[in-house]
């Protein structure tokens, strides 16, 4: 392994990791809208956030590109605080996360779904706050979903290609991920070896990754009817 | 008057008038499956918002339609001892019952003992017999030092034997605290002493 792949590993955890973190509390409430509320526009949200699923990844990233522009909406908000995310490992966790939603809202939604609202009721009338029925009955129910989302959206946010390429390309030790640094090895002769590596490690880390999720699952399950 | 109830409620298509006005302690809705005794329950714990009305229970206007009354449920401060329990799947029986926070762990073992549920403390509700489940939900309940105290059907399904246990041991632990009970079957109200309302 040479430093520059073991900075493209590092780049890959930290973006994943990000993407995974930040990406979890918005998959949440945005679950939470979807099975617990009805609104006008609920659909339109449905669409929206799966809207990543089933638009070319590069088409995301493109919107993403003009949306986070010195130009574009975001791109102005966050310079009212001096943020760029332009090029910046930052951005490829927008791009990683935005990729990810919809695969982590899915198991968060189902969980939210088949979650007893009647237990919830049960709380509040016992004196409970809403804040309280969240924390101590609705969260913890809720909490096999959780870890699927978790396990899916970093294993989706770590492959993660299309979308970053075009949003913050390809920077080594910045914003060149695994599967980037596993194209750009691909475009050079004889570098297939490392390429090689690169894709064993991919599979082993989202792999680790699915493992740990199932052990979480069976012990969040353990205590369950 | 301990229960002054005149609300509308509705149910599936059509609104129904709920009136029950009592001076007992104790009341008994009496009626058959269907008739809109849970759905009076719900209204009165705030589970299920009357189209109109007005609900006082031991001189506390929970709700009035009029006045824009409408306390959420954990303000009403009445103990729902409900149909299927209810109890939390991911708490064992020592934390169901203290839920509420209102009584320390020497409270809940005296409760435990009292409804003879002490052995269980440790166990999950899965792990529990309908009976069981019943007793903690009641225990639970009361441990929230409710106000009132508000049960559906708590004998459902539950053999003669058990139920006869059941109901003498809501009857010891209600004590003066006011009772409404949901149930179709008046030798159940003659039991607890309660006014009967047919719904």
């Amino acid at each position: 392994m040479t430093p520059i792949e073991w900075q493209a590993i590092a780049v890959s955890l930290r973006v994943a990791g990000l993407a995974t973190l930040v990406g979890l509390p918005i998959a949440f409430g945005l679950a939470w809208l979807l099975a617990r509320r009805a609104f006008p526009g609920h659909a339109l949200l449905d669409a929206l956030v799966n809207l990543p699923l089933v638009l070319p990844p590069v088409v995301t990233g493109y919107l993403l590109l003009i949306a986070f522009g010195r130009d574009g909406w975001a791109g102005q908000a966050l310079g009212w605080f001096g943020i760029s995310v332009l090029f910046r490992w930052t951005g490829a966790a927008i791009a990683a996360g935005v990729m990810a939603l919809p695969l982590m809202v899915a198991p968060l939604r189902q969980a939210l779904e088949a979650g007893d609202e009647r237990l919830e009721q049960a709380a509040a009338s016992l004196g409970a706050s809403p804040w309280r029925v969240f924390a101590t009955v609705t969260l913890p129910l809720a909490r096999p979903g959780v870890i699927a989302a978790a396990v899916l959206g970093f294993a989706k946010a770590l492959g993660e290609f299309g979308a970053t390429a075009i949003f913050v390309s390809a920077i080594p030790g910045e914003t060149e991920t695994l599967p980037l640094a596993i194209n750009a090895l691909l475009q050079v002769p004889g570098q297939e070896p490392a390429a090689a590596r690169l894709a064993g490690l991919a599979i082993v880390i989202a792999f680790a990754a699915l493992l740990a999720g199932q052990y979480w699952q069976r012990r969040a399950q353990r205590h369950r009817a | 008057m301990s229960f002054d109830i005149a609300m509308t409620i509705q149910r599936g298509d059509f609104a129904r008038d709920i009136a029950i006005a009592s001076t007992a302690a104790r009341v008994a809705l009496v009626g058959p499956s269907g008739g809109g005794k849970t759905s009076t329950l719900l209204a009165i714990a705030g589970l299920v918002r009357p189209n109109a009305g007005r609900i006082d229970i031991g001189g506390r206007r929970l709700f009035d339609s009029k006045a824009g009354i409408d306390l959420a449920p954990r303000e009403r401060r009445l103990g729902v001892v409900f149909q299927e329990g209810r109890l939390f799947p991911h708490l064992d029986v020592r934390a169901n019952l203290g839920y509420a926070g209102r009584a320390d762990a020497a409270a809940v073992d005296a409760m435990a003992a009292a409804l003879g549920i002490a052995p269980l403390l440790a166990r999950w509700p899965r792990h529990l017999s309908g009976g069981e489940a019943r007793r903690v939900a009641l225990g639970r309940a009361l441990l929230a030092r409710p106000a009132a105290l508000l049960l559906d059907e708590p004998l459902a399904h539950l053999d003669p034997v058990r139920s006869a246990a059941l109901l003498a041991l809501i009857d010891r632990v209600a004590g003066d605290l006011p009772l409404l009970y949901i149930t179709h079957d008046h030798a159940e109200a003659r039991t607890l002493n309660a006014e009967i309302v047919a719904l």
